[in-house]
């Protein structure tokens, strides 16, 4: 116990470290970049791994939090929360929409909720696209106050966005891993595996799946003010359903419910996108090639995915529930039968 | 002093059947009660009457005097009704362990708040429901698998951990439903012994059950339920003789040709 607890803290002792060791301005910032993205899948981890609940929407809570930092820390409003203050702000505000979207799904599993939230996710860009006089439509918003620490400003290294992406990713892992072994985890695990025999332990799962909804989307809500801040802009297009697709790739490829699972495959899949095939496309051009691998970004994940799901559907780093799951799952249908019939055989 | 549950005509129907027909019955705290019938006589459906999975279509069900109707299952479970299911229905892919701590749910206290952040109050409930639940799967004779999967602990096993789980919550009022269903001899002997220590404890138990072997020698009292209503009820061997269970059971004598 004591050993795992180690082993969980000293990434966060020695990755603040790197950006000593690398100089280059723009390997720190696809670190952090990466980072917020970690977050993300942190959250929505909190939502469909440890509750079960597929949400196909969940680029909007990341919309939702960074647009709530782009109104009330920038010239739009001439608001000016302090950035710091905003993280908390935005996760309190993005966790109001988790609860408000969730709501209505309440009573949905499986693919319908799937189809419900992928509505919401499409609805939210579509009305920061629309309310044109508060969120400048499709230009966005620009100029967003700069983060300060001690009264000194973030300026225009990304080494600082980098630290703060430690810092809420540390605060993510410490929350989601509190979560896990807590009541209110024991409670997501069992609406997950079986809902009416949840309720008859008296777990109230209406409140259960709406703290899932609200806590994932709170931490969106953080990642949404750390990048916004960081990129200075914030507009529709950066939330689009491939967002969502993308973070959920990310729990599917690191395995789902298992919070070191969820950031090795977020990591992976971030390092893809922002890393090796921008230097591929590089390389290229430098070899007078014609090629845009950046083209190939979704068939690559495509192939990835299909990939897992033949050789590794549990993921890279699987929760122990999900691993048995699947690999049950695989069984020879015909014993499965043969063991259902022994189990119910002297039931009526 | 009001009796433990009461059920006073109630009726449930499905559109045009009618599952429970003006049922009334009571039990009494402190005993060990049984019901049974022919298959589809409405046993199950009165089970998930009392525990809110359905509502009456009229009349009303009381637990120590105060009305049930109206409220959820969640609520219900926390006024101190514990049950098992027919078909087992335990949370599969977790340890025994945390099966019967989840069974806990409705007597912990840790906050939304708690659960994020430990705090000490809510690490010393989790250490405490740790050890009770360990006691319960020692309990039913579990104690040695507190940390394997439900779904690979052998089938009595499932059953007995399925009471374990119910337990957690400390019920004023077990129902167990079909609880012998699949097992063997020596495993129903031990479900009967396990349902005396149970009541023992002061819990009252109140099971359905088609074994009648069991259901003769564990109940104190039964009650016969045929086509939604209760044809019978009374002790075992008064409910063993009447004509009326027999006939339900086995069907009338024929007396006209074919």
């Amino acid at each position: 116990m004591k050993r795992a607890r180690l082993a969980a803290i000293l990434p966060f002792l020695v990755l603040p470290l790197v950006p000593l060791l690398d100089r280059n301005n723009s390997h720190i910032d696809f670190l952090a970049n990466a980072g917020a993205f970690i977050v993300l899948a942190l959250g929505l981890n909190i939502v469909v791994g440890f509750a079960g609940l597929l949400d196909l929407g969940y680029a909007a809570f990341f919309a939702i939090g960074s647009y709530s930092y782009a109104m009330l820390a920038s010239q739009q409003f001439g608001i000016h929360i302090p950035f710091w203050v905003m993280l908390f702000v935005a996760s309190v505000i993005a966790a109001i929409f988790g609860i408000l979207l969730g709501a209505p799904t309440l009573r949905l599993r499986g693919d319908y909720l799937a189809i419900v939230t992928l509505g919401f996710g499409e609805i939210v860009p579509q009305t920061f696209l629309n309310l044109t006089q508060y969120t400048n439509g499709p230009n966005g918003i620009s100029s967003l106050d700069q983060p300060s620490l001690f009264g000194r400003g973030f300026g225009f290294s990304a080494t600082p966005y980098y630290e703060v992406m430690l810092a809420l990713i540390a605060l993510a892992v410490f929350l989601a891993s509190n979560l896990q072994s807590s009541r209110l985890g024991r409670a997501w695990m069992a609406i997950r595996e079986d809902e009416l025999a949840a309720r008859h332990m008296g777990i109230n799962t209406t409140a259960a799946k709406l703290a899932a909804f609200a806590l994932g989307a709170s931490f969106s809500g953080l990642a949404g003010v750390a990048y916004a801040a960081k990129l200075d802009l914030v507009s529709p297009d950066q939330f689009q359903f491939n967002v969502s697709v993308l973070v959920l790739s990310m729990l599917v490829l690191g395995g789902m419910g298992n919070i070191w699972g969820v950031i090795v495959g977020s990591f992976t899949l971030s390092f893809i996108n922002g890393f090796l095939l921008p230097q591929s496309t590089n390389l290229a051009h430098a070899m007078h090639l014609n090629l845009d691998f950046t083209n190939y970004r979704f068939m690559l994940y495509g192939v990835i995915l299909v990939a897992m799901m033949l050789f590794r559907p549990e993921g890279l780093i699987p929760s122990r529930q999900r691993q048995a799951e699947l690999r049950e799952a695989k069984l020879d249908p015909a014993l499965l039968a043969e063991e259902q019939a022994e189990y119910t055989g002297g039931a009526r | 002093m009001a009796p433990l549950l009461r059920l006073t005509d109630v009726r449930k129907t499905f559109g045009g059947l009618v599952a429970v027909n003006d049922l009334s019955f009571e039990i009494e705290a402190g005993g060990i009660v049984a019901m049974i019938g022919p298959n589809g006589a409405g046993k199950s459906t009165v089970f998930n009457l009392i525990t809110g999975v359905y509502e009456p279509t009229s009349g009303a069900i009381d637990l120590d005097g105060a009305t049930l109707c109206g409220l959820k299952t969640f609520k219900i479970a926390a006024r101190g009704v514990a049950r098992t299911f027919q078909n087992i229905r335990l949370f599969a892919y977790m340890s025994a362990l945390d099966n019967v701590m989840t069974g806990r749910h409705s007597r912990m206290r840790a906050s939304l708040f708690d659960s994020l952040l430990h705090t000490p109050g809510q690490r010393g409930e989790e250490r405490r429901v740790r050890e009770r639940a360990r006691d319960l799967l020692r309990f039913v004779g579990l104690e040695r698998q507190a940390d394997d999967y439900a779904r690979n602990l052998p089938y009595g096993g499932q059953r007995r951990l399925e009471i374990a789980r119910a337990l957690a919550s400390e019920p004023k009022l077990l129902l167990l439903d079909e609880p012998a269903a699949g097992m063997n001899p020596k495993e129903k002997s031990d479900l009967i012994e396990l349902i005396r220590r149970i009541r023992d404890t002061g819990i009252t138990v109140f099971l359905i059950e088609h074994d009648m072997h069991l259901v003769m020698n564990v109940s104190e009292r039964i009650a016969v339920l045929d086509h939604g209503e209760k044809i019978a009820e009374g002790a075992p061997e008064v409910v063993r003789n009447d004509e009326r269970v027999i006939e339900a059971y086995l069907g009338r004598e024929s007396t006209a040709p074919h």
